[in-house]
């Protein structure tokens, strides 16, 4: 029996009972941008990256449900001018200094913005001055960069089992908070091999002395846009 | 008693349920003034939860600090009515008599004064909260009473009980609020009709949820009834945060009785047997005549086990505390507060009728659609769903308040023009009227004609009448600093987007704005509403879009001539350097732009 399909820009794409549309869409090949959405997490539902169209009402790709006949816009003009504002929102939220950031060239941010032709921040920047945690000896926090995708909160707390990390905050107070009495990570039980530790989208959680063994420019966004769907991790060792 | 042991009894009382946690919070606070990191740690310790979780909550409720706020924590609510009533001109002036800076304790730890979002007084003036319990109708002469109270470290509780003198300022009525409630009446004639025949007389009567969204309450009932499993909740929301109303504190000030009822009824339709009243941090000061009067229930058989003799008919009831926190007024951001969490909008599906608190059935009433449970079980459905529209069945509490002779609670049939609540309230000749708070809409003489209805303009009863004086500018950058501070933080659109109208409206305020932010804030409107994860998001550019396509030239008369200002002030910026050089002559100035 053939799986129940519904629409992608007029496109019928297949899925199977239970999926997103975004798990749909991505089993298809069919690039729906996100960002707080991680396959090995639960989803989540913040970024809003994903925001398509069903049935003509907005949606969030990774926690609506594929259904048999929907119609689902995702590639138009108007969607793509909301997940550009949505990036810049991101972009003068924290400090993105693309060119003095370690994760350049890695950084699912700064992907989503060349894919969606961002060429200027826009909005006025925020510039915030939130805490660097540096005690770890092999990981470090930069909080000016995190944009509350809470990946790292979710994998210490479903993968690690270890409850490493949390939001705290209410609205743009919000900011990563980690599990610890005097809340450094150097006093929790985050170890460089968990899981939390490699799912950071941008240079936010970063892993000590192994930042520039791939030089700019030969990374996993230098090669390919985002939208070919290749993951950071199973980048092949040589360019294609 | 120590800190550690105050944090011990909290913790004890809620016996060591992580699902109290807000409550936990709430209570050490109570006793020690504010969470030190050395409480949060010892919390999170008895409750064997990450300490994360703790942070969680203490930075996520306004009332809750992490720092020492002082004995005496002054809260100025700052809704535009209060700003109205002069709060703002009251707040500087505690603010400069002990000469702190706002939400910063004094240099003796004494007080600290700041900025609250409306707490519901709205009818009486400029309102505070000190310590949680408020103080209505603020004069220079009551804050230097209250100032002579602080000073001589008087206890809050034996401050003069004039302070706290809170009218019910009720000034039309039609069934639900005319005359006292009978205790009893409700709940006997819902048992003499049956668990089917009410659900169906709930039916007959169309009631829809007088918290503004309207949706039909019998739906809601069948949906929960028709869940799978056993324990199933009925939550009574009582944390109207919606700037300008204030109808909930008059129904749980002196129609409790038919509030709670309500709830038992609503259990015995929808086959739940436990209740909640979420009760808003601002209302700390009814929490105990509440429990009074859930006290005498329980005595007296209208709660527990067999209510009034029917066997079957079980239902209980608790009070939880909110801590100042819009959000929480949200079905399922009340939920994850219920649980012990910050106050942030669930993903739906699923429907909390479905999954709620715990995971289990839940349903999320207003306060004035319980009550109307009591009307409609005593009088039936049929003769409840001819007073209204028939699209808008029974009668609608309107809290009136801003530029008007008798400011207070307005009970109508659905249905009532705009104009005519207007005529009553004495307001000959407002220039607008803002219809259900801040996420609400504005309306102009030229509609009010309009009717108080889900099919027109729709409203949990909000009603802020703006006089010939107001500057309808003002007025929207107030809704939006309301947005920008009580945004959950979840949704980016809604985190980062409220805190750009904010700026762009100061901006504007600040002479330096031009077309340029005009569109901009539009657009943001426009993209808040489409991509915003809740209802907070999606309505938080309403009020500066009304305000522009209605009221252009309050907005125009402040724009620059020009396309576009820049935001760096360019002549501001040489200040360091002039500072350095000493000097001001001319040449030492960007000259202002032409």
């Amino acid at each position: 029996m053939s799986d129940p399909t519904f629409n992608i820009d007029e496109l019928p794409v297949p899925f199977k009972p239970g999926q997103t549309i975004l798990e749909a869409a991505k089993a298809a090949g069919v690039f729906v941008p996100h960002l707080c959405h991680h396959p090995d997490l639960k989803p989540h539902g913040g970024c809003k990256l994903c925001t398509v169209v069903v049935n003509g009402r907005t949606q969030s790709a990774c926690t609506y449900k594929a259904a048999a006949g929907q119609e689902v816009d995702v590639d138009t003009p108007e969607l793509d001018a909301m997940r550009r504002s949505l990036v810049q929102m991101l972009f003068i939220e924290g400090n993105h200094f693309c060119p003095g950031c370690e994760k350049s060239g890695n950084c699912e941010l700064q992907a989503l913005g060349y894919e969606y032709e961002m060429m200027s921040p826009h909005f006025v920047e925020f510039f915030p001055n939130r805490e660097i945690d540096a005690s770890h000896p092999d990981a470090m926090i930069e909080r000016n960069r995190c944009i509350l995708c809470e990946r790292c909160v979710r994998a210490s707390r479903d993968l690690d089992k270890k409850n490493v990390f949390g939001i705290a905050g209410r609205g743009g107070k919000a900011t990563l908070v980690v599990n610890s009495p005097s809340g450094k990570l150097v006093d929790s039980d985050f170890a460089v091999t968990d899981h939390a530790a490699r799912v950071c989208p941008v240079g936010a959680i970063l892993i000590k002395r192994v930042g520039f063994e791939r030089p700019i420019g030969e990374r996993a966004y230098d090669r390919a846009p985002m939208s070919a769907e290749v993951e950071v991790c199973e980048i092949p060792e040589s360019g294609s | 008693m120590t800190a550690q042991d105050h944090v011990a009894v909290a913790v004890g009382r809620y016996r060591a349920d992580p699902c109290y946690l807000v409550q936990i919070v709430r209570e050490a606070q109570a006793a020690l003034g504010w969470i030190s990191r050395q409480s949060a740690v010892e919390i999170a310790g008895l409750l064997h939860i990450p300490v994360t979780e703790v942070d969680a909550v203490v930075q996520f409720y306004s009332f809750f600090y992490d720092r020492p706020r002082g004995k005496y924590r002054v809260l100025f609510s700052d809704n535009i009515t209060d700003r109205m009533a002069g709060s703002f001109e009251l707040f500087q002036r505690m603010l400069d008599h002990f000469g702190v800076k706002p939400g910063e304790a004094s240099g003796d730890d004494l007080v600290s004064v700041d900025l609250t979002a409306c707490t519901g007084m709205c009818d009486h003036g400029a309102a505070l909260l000190v310590n949680n319990i408020a103080i209505p109708s603020l004069t220079p002469a009551r804050i230097d009473q209250i100032i002579g109270l602080i000073e001589a470290h008087a206890p809050v509780y034996s401050w003069p009980a004039e302070l706290f003198r809170i009218e019910d300022n009720i000034r039309r009525t039609e069934t639900l609020i005319r005359a006292p409630y009978e205790r009893g009446t409700g709940l006997d004639a819902a048992i003499a009709r049956g668990r089917a025949g009410m659900q169906d007389e709930i039916k007959r009567a169309a009631l829809r949820g007088r918290g503004g969204a309207g949706f039909p309450t019998a739906t809601k009932l069948d949906g929960a009834r028709n869940a799978p499993g056993v324990e199933k909740y009925i939550v009574c929301n009582a944390d109207e945060g919606e700037p300008g109303t204030f109808k909930d504190r008059v129904l749980l000030t002196s129609f409790a009785p038919r509030v709670l009822e309500g709830m038992a009824i609503a259990g015995y339709a929808a086959g739940a047997t436990r209740g909640f009243v979420y009760l808003r941090g601002e209302y700390e000061y009814l929490r105990a005549p509440l429990q009074r009067e859930i006290d005498e229930m329980y005595a007296t058989r209208r709660l527990g086990t067999s209510i009034r003799g029917a066997a079957g008919f079980d239902f209980d009831i608790e009070i939880h505390m909110g801590a100042g926190g819009y959000i929480c007024g949200e079905g399922t951001a009340q939920i994850e507060s219920l649980e012990g969490k910050p106050g942030r909008p669930r993903v739906k599906p699923p429907s909390m009728v479905i999954r709620g608190y715990k995971g289990r059935p839940t349903i999320v009433d207003n306060v004035e659609t319980l009550a109307h449970l009591t009307e409609i079980a005593v009088e039936g459905g049929a003769s409840f769903a001819r007073r209204g529209t028939r699209a808008s069945t029974g009668t609608k509490l309107l809290s009136v308040s801003g530029d008007c002779e008798l400011p207070g609670i307005y009970e109508y049939e659905f249905g009532v023009t705009i104009a005519r609540v207007l005529k009553d309230c004495g307001a000959p000749s407002p220039i607008a009227v803002q219809v259900g708070g801040a996420s609400g809409v504005l309306v102009t003489p030229d509609e009010f004609s309009r009717r108080i209805a889900f099919e027109d303009v729709s409203t949990a009863g909000a009603f802020m009448v703006f006089g010939r004086e107001r500057d309808m500018f003002e007025v929207a950058r107030n809704f939006a600093h309301f947005f920008a501070h009580e945004s959950c933080g979840f949704c980016t659109p809604c985190r980062v987007g409220t805190t750009v109208q904010k700026n762009l409206m100061d901006k504007i305020a600040a002479g330096r704005g031009s077309r340029y932010e005009i569109n901009d804030l539009m657009r943001l409107a426009d993209f808040m509403r489409k991509t915003a994860h809740c209802g907070l998001g999606e309505t938080a550019g309403n009020s500066v879009r009304d305000t522009w396509n209605k009221f252009r030239p309050v907005f125009e008369r402040r724009l620059v001539a020009h396309d576009f200002a820049p935001e760096v002030d360019l002549d501001a910026a040489l200040e360091p350097a002039r500072r350095v050089a000493h000097r001001d002559d001319g040449a030492a100035h960007v000259a202002a732009e032409v």
